[in-house]
Formats: structure tokens, C-alpha cells, sequence
């Protein structure tokens, strides 16, 4: 059995309907039990309880990444092997990406209020975030403009990889400005400890919950986006006989 | 020798597949009719073969670089006379545009920016690339549009001779041409609606 | 090859505006400037690198759609599609007359508007050198971003969201070369990196164009 049979639409509406009874709930269950475990932590000596933010705010920004990362995998995928599932997969799933960047922007806007006394700043990390959103936001208009659904996959799926290039180019351009006031990673691992155990394990948890929450969305999407294909092939073979 | 083929050959416009089954075996000197009424077909057939989109099913076989396509569009650049265009053209072909404005009567009108030509002799003009591109197999969509008939006539002796030297035609039109050409009917091979075993579109993906 | 860029270049002089256009609207909008922040000197001097490299890039962007369109339109690009030129070059020579039609005007016109914009004296070299490295690759990005809309009735203002983000880069050294270029520092890093993105951008992205091309001309 090979992976590519989940690339037919009849086999993968009926393994993602098997699913989502068990995935949906998981992500809720996830999300908001690493928030509200988050939020009963005792505050940062430094930071306060604005601290608990990160709860949000470090789950959010991650899944703004992987998906896109997703996205650009699905792009490669429809642009080499030509399964329609994979084309479909990446334009449900730009939305559910950009929603996810503009709550890491906006938590940590909010996060940034009291601890740097702004709302916001043209910092290297911020920043890469609003590109990302403009990639984002761009792929999502250029689905939505072309009417036919061909040209539309081949075509965005050609600005997915030409985005992510000048994504990374941006990321690494911003850092050209002076050292930003973001701190560096909550939770890297190669320079030693840096969060305790306390705060890290609700972390996990809520970021479990961001992960399982972006997949049940993008696979819900997916499936009506198969469902509107469908009901547009039917149309038009309706409209010809 | 110059050979044309093209086997069980389907097209597809917006994603759904509107000829399917076409054979076609074409050798020097040959022309070929495309009939069938508006939306048939014929300009994706056509733009199939020229090479602009993929074949839906079935194969095509033409030699390298051997068609030259002639749209609806005249391709004609309003702020360069007739001249410059044709010798763009040439250039671009790598053919020869000499006697070439002669052959299709638009010598006195060498000089003239395209924006001052008549629609007629715009399409004359347009024609005309044909000519300079040096190549065997002919695509023409609907060409005699805005001739009149001094010019039909005039145009069906070009496409003569050109048959006459070994050349190829494929010709979607409504009218008549005076050819010994044979005549495709596209209506015999509209398309089936129904499932495809090698998805082409989304709408055959999804269908 | 060649044949085309002289027909794009002339074709560019005859339709009028052509190398006129960029240089207008880049007129207007530093005479704008000082009008909008205050005709201070310091005021001006601090953001003239910026607003000159902001102005470069709106005025490459305003003419974009005047690449393909027009021979989309008039079955021109069919024509090239099915010509023995690849559609590869086909881009890359077209983005290359639109460099020359819009961008080489600006780097030799720059230091009279960095002038206007009271750009210290010592940043004039730069600002040239960074533009004249950086404007083809605002070229070779919009090509792509009109394949990647020419079939669109109303493409410019996607084909605007889609390009911008895409400057970045550029805009950020482009900027940096002239900051610094201003404050004496060095800027042989930010000088390889546009360099960089602009060869790289010219070898690689007429491919990318070019397939949009293909998907949108079938």
C-alpha cells in the first residue's frame, strides 16, 4: 500500500471522516487545557503574569510556520505528482496560516505593551511575522482571483515556492537592522535550560493543542474544498449535456 | 517528407473535455477543414495542436518547431508600421520577409502604422506572419474573418501555393475555401460526459 | 532575442511614457515629500535613502503590467509561445527592456532627487551603485508577478500585493547601501547580498515566470 492512495479524494474523504470525531475534540481538549493550565502557573518573577500570554502567543507563531511549511510541501507535491487532494490541501490550508500569524501578531502585541512599552516594534522577529502575513495574504488572493480551478492550483502553487524563498530571504534580511528587543527562543533546547519545568509542560500541552487544532481545520477545509469541486464538476457537466 | 499525426485525440477547455477520438494523419501537401458550430471546439483543437496546452488524451506527433499558429488576435503592434511588424516576426522566426507585404497586397501600406490600418488589411497583415515564419504546418483559426472576397481569393491562392510546396493546413472556418482540402466534422466527436481513468482537470478529477 | 528587445524598446518610445513614466512619478513624489514631513534639512537627509529606494520601487511597479498584457491582449504571446525562442528568454528579455525603459532612467536620474531630498554628498556614489545593482532584480520579480496575473481582467492590483512582499529584500540593502553609504560605514556586505539577490532573482525567477506563462497562455 502506498501513502499516495490517501491522494484520492473518495479514499481521503472517508480516512479524514474516520478522524476528525477524534481529532476535533483532542485539539479542543488540547488548546484549551494548556491555556487554562497556563494561566493557574504562578507568575514570572520578572515578567508578571503578562508572561501568561505565552501560552498563546509561542503556540501560535509556530503553526504560522509549519503551515506554511505544510503549504509549500502540498505545492511541491501537486506540482511534481499532480494529485488534486495536495493542491486543494495547501489552499485550505493558507487561511487557517494566516489566522494563526495575526494572533501571534496581535498576542504579542499585546505582550509587547507592558514589557517593552510599545505596541509594536519593526523588530527583526516581529517583523518577519508581518511578511509572512503578506505572503500569506497574497496566496490567498491569487486562489480567489483566478476563476479556473487549473490555472489556479499550478499558479499558486508557482508563487508557494517563489514566496517561501523570499520569505526566508526577508526572515534573514530584517536582521540586517539592530538586535530587536524579542527575546530569543522560549524553548530551544541547545542553550541549556532557560524555562522550568512548571511553565514548560502547559507549553507542550497548548502547543499540542495549536497543532492538533490547525489539522482538524485544514483537514475540515480540505473536504469542503473537495465538496465544492465536486458540486462545481457537476455543475459544469450539467450545464454541457 | 513533413508529416502531421495526431491519435485518439482529446482536448479540454475550462477543465472539461469537449472533443475526444480525433485521428488525424496529415503529409505534404495536405489541408485539413475543422467545421462545427461555435464552441465545437475548434480553436482549442487548434491551440492544441500548436502546441499552447496539452492534450487532454491521445498523442500528437509534428516535427520540432513546425507549426505556426494563426489566433483570432492579429498579433499586430499598432505603433510599428506594417513593415516593422512583418520583419519582427521574420526575425524572430529566423525566416525571410522579402516579397512577402507583395504577396498579400500590402506593399503600398509598408510604411503605414498598424493603427491606421482597416481591420482587413490588419488581418492581411497578420496573415501575412504566416508567411515569414518559414514553416511547414499551417494552424489557422478562422482567417478569412474581415476579408473581403478580392482578399479571400487572394489568400486562398497564398494558401495553394503553399500547399502546392509541401506545406500543411489545418483551417477552422465557416466559409467555403476553394481547396481540395478534407473536412473534419467536430460535431461527430463532442465529447462523452462521464468518467475519465486518467484525471486531466479537476472538473475530470471530481466529475 | 534581439529582435525583441528592440521591438519592446521601441515599441516602448512610439506608446509614449515610456522612459518618461517611472521618472514623472518619482519627480512628483519627491517634490511630495518635503511638503509631507517638513522641509527641515536634517529631517529630509535622515529619510532620503529610504524614500528614494520606496520611490524606485512604486515607480518599477507602476508600469509592471505593460509587459505582458498588452501582447496577451493582441495574441503576441501566443505567437512567441510557439516561437523558436524559449519562453525563459522570452521573459528575461522582456524584463530586461522593462529595466531599461524604467529602472536605468532612475540610477542615472537618482542624485538629482537625492539632491532635492538634501542626500548628503558622500551617499550620492552609493545610492547610484545600489539602485544600478538593484533595480534589475525589481525588474526580474515583476515580470513574475505579471505571468503570474496576465490572464487576470483586473490583475494590477493583486499583481501589486503579490510583488511587494517580494521587494522586501531588495528594498532592505538597497536602503542599507545608501544609509550607510551616508554615515560613512561600510557597506560591502549589504553591496554583496543586493548583488546576490539580483543574480540570483535573473538566473532563476524567468523560470518560475515562465511556467506562470505557460499555465496562463493554455
Amino acid at each position: 500500500m502506498s501513502i499516495w492512495e490517501y491522494a484520492n479524494p473518495a479514499k481521503f474523504m472517508r480516512t479524514t471522516g474516520a478522524m476528525l470525531p477524534w481529532l476535533l475534540p483532542v485539539a479542543v481538549a488540547a488548546t484549551v487545557g494548556g491555556v487554562v493550565w497556563g494561566f493557574l502557573t504562578p507568575d514570572d518573577y520578572r515578567q508578571g503574569s503578562t508572561v501568561k500570554i505565552m501560552y498563546m502567543h509561542v503556540p501560535a507563531a509556530m503553526m504560522a510556520i509549519n503551515v506554511w511549511v505544510m503549504m509549500l510541501v502540498a505545492s511541491v507535491i501537486w506540482i511534481v505528482r499532480r494529485h488534486h487532494v495536495s493542491a486543494l490541501a495547501a489552499r485550505a490550508a493558507a487561511p487557517v496560516g494566516a489566522v494563526m500569524t495575526l494572533i501571534a501578531l496581535a498576542t504579542g502585541a499585546i505582550w509587547g505593551q507592558p514589557m517593552w512599552g510599545t505596541w509594536w516594534e519593526w523588530d527583526p522577529r516581529l517583523t518577519s511575522f508581518l511578511i509572512l502575513f503578506l505572503f500569506y495574504l497574497g496566496y490567498v488572493a491569487l486562489w480567489s482571483a483566478i476563476e479556473d480551478p487549473d490555472s489556479a492550483a499550478d499558479l499558486t502553487g508557482v508563487l508557494c515556492l517563489v514566496g517561501s524563498v523570499f520569505a526566508l530571504l526577508s526572515r534573514y534580511a530584517v536582521l540586517f537592522w539592530n538586535q530587536g528587543l524579542h527575546q530569543g527562543a522560549s524553548l530551544s533546547v541547545a542553550s541549556g535550560e532557560r524555562m522550568s519545568a512548571v511553565y514548560r509542560y502547559p507549553l507542550y500541552l497548548a502547543m499540542l493543542g495549536f497543532a492538533a487544532l490547525s489539522l482538524a481545520l485544514i483537514l475540515i477545509r480540505t473536504r469542503t474544498e473537495i465538496r465544492r469541486r465536486r458540486l462545481a464538476a457537476l455543475q459544469a457537466r450539467e450545464l454541457r449535456s | 517528407m513533413i508529416r502531421l499525426r495526431a491519435r485518439d485525440l482529446a482536448v479540454s477547455r475550462g477543465g472539461l473535455r469537449v472533443i475526444e477520438g480525433v485521428d488525424v494523419d496529415l503529409s505534404a501537401g495536405d489541408a485539413l477543414i475543422l467545421q462545427g458550430p461555435n464552441g465545437a471546439g475548434k480553436t482549442t483543437l487548434l491551440r492544441t495542436i500548436a502546441g499552447l496546452q496539452p492534450p487532454a488524451a491521445g498523442t500528437i506527433e509534428a516535427p520540432e518547431e513546425s507549426i505556426a499558429y494563426a489566433a483570432h488576435a492579429d498579433a499586430v503592434k499598432p505603433t510599428l508600421t506594417a513593415a516593422e511588424n512583418l520583419a519582427f516576426w521574420a526575425r524572430v522566426f529566423g525566416g525571410s520577409d522579402r516579397g512577402v507585404l507583395a504577396r498579400f497586397d500590402l506593399a503600398d501600406l509598408a510604411g503605414r502604422p498598424a493603427a491606421r490600418l482597416s481591420a482587413g488589411q490588419r488581418r492581411r497583415l497578420g496573415l501575412a506572419r504566416l508567411a515569414v515564419t518559414g514553416r511547414p504546418i499551417w494552424a489557422l483559426d478562422e482567417p478569412t474573418v474581415s476579408l473581403d472576397r478580392g482578399s479571400v481569393a487572394r489568400f486562398t491562392d497564398v494558401l495553394r501555393a503553399h500547399l502546392g510546396q509541401g506545406g500543411i493546413a489545418i483551417i477552422a472556418s465557416h466559409l467555403e475555401l476553394d481547396l481540395p482540402a478534407r473536412v473534419l466534422d467536430l460535431r461527430a466527436h463532442r465529447a462523452a460526459p462521464g468518467r475519465v481513468a486518467r484525471p486531466s482537470s479537476f472538473n475530470e478529477a471530481f466529475g | 532575442m534581439r529582435a525583441l528587445l528592440l521591438r519592446d524598446l521601441r515599441l516602448a518610445i512610439r506608446a509614449g511614457g515610456g522612459f518618461g513614466l517611472g521618472l514623472c512619478f518619482f519627480l512628483i513624489l519627491t517634490v511630495l515629500v518635503p511638503f509631507g514631513i517638513g522641509p527641515a534639512r536634517a529631517g529630509l537627509a535622515a529619510v532620503a535613502p529610504g524614500i528614494l529606494w520606496v520611490g524606485a520601487l512604486l515607480a518599477c511597479l507602476l508600469s509592471l503590467d505593460r509587459i505582458f498584457a498588452l501582447d496577451h491582449e493582441d495574441g503576441s504571446l501566443d505567437l512567441l509561445a510557439t516561437s523558436p525562442l524559449p519562453l525563459e528568454g522570452v521573459v528575461a528579455i522582456k524584463a530586461l527592456a522593462h529595466w531599461l525603459t524604467t529602472g536605468l532612467p532612475l540610477v542615472v536620474a537618482a542624485p538629482v532627487f537625492g539632491l532635492l531630498l538634501q542626500l548628503p554628498f558622500a551617499a550620492m556614489p552609493w545610492l547610484v551603485l545600489s539602485l544600478l545593482l538593484g533595480t534589475p532584480a525589481l525588474s526580474v520579480l515583476g515580470a513574475f508577478g505579471a505571468a503570474l496575473t496576465v490572464g487576470l481582467r483586473r490583475g494590477g492590483l493583486l499583481m501589486s500585493a503579490l510583488v511587494l512582499p517580494l521587494y522586501i529584500p531588495t528594498l532592505i540593502f538597497g536602503a542599507e547601501i545608501t544609509r550607510r553609504g551616508a554615515e560613512g560605514a561600510p557597506v560591502a556586505a549589504p553591496v554583496a547580498l543586493i548583488a546576490g539577490i539580483t543574480l540570483a532573482s535573473a538566473a532563476l525567477i524567468p523560470f518560475a515566470a515562465a511556467a506562470a506563462l505557460r499555465v496562463n497562455l493554455r
